[in-house]
């Protein structure tokens, strides 16, 4: 058994992570989960929030949505919809669809609203926003 | 025979279209490259997609038949047919040769139960004065090609698919082989073929599921058809560019060997000219010289 986990975070579009790491934690649908060398084989469906992963002292993250996560063998592929990194966020574009979601949630729009839809688009700025957030 | 003038006026209008020629072929190749970085960027996803699903179908399987309608096979004859081809002509053979593998199969089916979607403007304008109908195009994206037009069209397919509209979904489109090598291929999209990439793997891993398989391949399947969309529209499009680069490399090396063969016959031309004027000046002296004497 190695002493290490190798991730991999891929969109339909590009790699986005390749790397050697600690540990890893991950926004499952069912919840966020930690990963750990030596972590049995499993297999679940992403949900949309921040995902962090460690080397040594080194922490990164990165705003992911939607997808699978699969862990085998210290072996960690996911696979996201989206996934960018901390630095990549656009946080004004994020504020501005947090505020927007939240108008569209709250009933003062005229806009015939898509609730599901409006529900997920604030999570994905949330979820942007938290990840942004670390940075600083 | 062509005067002086004539030759020259055709070499300077050859000349002009070899520069055309030339820079779309410069074009068509900067191009080019960075569709083949896509399509490398792409594979990572598309490859780890392939496995899981294999292994989710072969969990998720139960005694009663497919463990999911989109993987189900259905009897009924309505087929429907998507035709790649590009918005722009000027590639050689490239839309041609995808329009015609898809004629055959359209005309394998009664014009009642195929159903066309076409994707490109030269498939719509060959087909929309045809007989058949067109359910959908989509045209004019090619240059901002992005997962969200793939993930439209896929999305369409599959409620259609699932709302018993069609029984069979088929894609036809240039794959793309290598610079120079753009094969149209037939590709069944819907049903999800059985013989899932993965499943070549073997070994069935034995993971905890979360929260079981038949949920994930719930969000799996659509994924799977979107990023197989995905890849056939980028496929399509480097092979566009190359069919182009080929084509402009042919074309811009036609206009230098005519620009050769006039040339030629541009400097025949006047060394007649130049010949027929001394022979003319020589009679005269000649002439003259008779008349002193005489």
């Amino acid at each position: 058994m190695a002493d290490r986990l190798t991730l991999e975070i891929a969109t339909p579009t590009r790699l986005v992570v390749a790397e050697t790491v600690d540990e890893i934690v991950i926004p499952g649908s069912q919840g966020y989960f930690g990963v750990l060398p030596g972590h049995a084989a499993f297999l679940t469906t992403l949900g949309i929030g921040e995902l962090m992963y460690r080397i040594g002292r080194d922490e990164s993250s990165l705003a992911v949505a939607k997808g699978f996560a699969e862990v085998r063998n210290d072996k960690v592929i996911v696979l996201a919809d989206t996934a960018e990194r901390q630095e990549e966020i656009d946080r004004v574009r994020a504020e501005r669809a947090r505020d927007r979601a939240e108008r569209r949630l709250s009933g003062r729009s005229d806009e015939e609203v898509d609730y599901l839809r409006a529900l997920e688009a604030l999570a994905r700025a949330l979820a942007r926003l938290l990840t942004a957030g670390r940075a600083r | 025979m062509a005067t002086l003038r004539d030759i020259q006026r055709r070499i300077r209008s050859v000349q002009s279209t070899q520069k055309i020629t030339r820079a779309m072929k410069l074009v068509a190749a900067a191009k080019l490259r960075r569709a083949q970085e896509r399509i490398l960027a792409a594979r990572p996803y598309a490859a780890k997609m392939g496995e899981l699903l294999g292994n989710l179908v072969s969990a998720a399987s139960g005694s009663d038949g497919a463990p999911h309608p989109l993987l189900e096979p259905r009897e009924g004859p309505r087929r429907q047919i998507v035709i790649v081809t590009a918005d722009k002509g000027l590639a050689g053979a490239f839309n041609s040769n995808v329009i015609r593998r898809a004629l055959e199969l359209v005309r394998q089916s009664s014009t009642t139960e195929v159903t066309l979607v076409v994707v490109g403007r030269k498939a719509r304008d060959f087909y929309r004065r045809r007989p058949w109908t067109i359910k959908r195009d989509m045209i004019g994206f090619w240059d901002r090609l992005a997962y969200s037009h793939a993930a439209e069209l896929a999305d369409y397919f599959m409620q259609q698919y699932l709302d018993g509209e069609v029984d069979e979904v088929v894609l036809v489109y240039n794959e793309f082989r290598s610079v120079v090598v753009q094969r149209p291929v037939r590709e069944q999209l819907l049903p999800i073929p059985r013989k899932a990439e993965g499943e070549t793997d073997g070994t069935a891993v034995d993971y905890l599921y979360e929260p079981n398989p038949k949920a994930i391949l719930d969000e799996l399947l659509p994924r799977h058809v979107r990023t197989q969309v995905f890849r056939a529209l980028m496929e399509s499009l480097a092979g566009e560019y190359g069919a182009r680069m080929t084509a402009m490399e042919a074309a811009t090396k036609n206009a230098k060997e005519m620009i050769d063969v006039l040339t030629i016959q541009f400097n025949k031309a006047r060394q007649e000219k130049i010949t027929k004027e001394l022979l003319d000046i020589v009679g005269g002296a000649e002439a003259l010289k008779q008349g002193a004497e005489a």
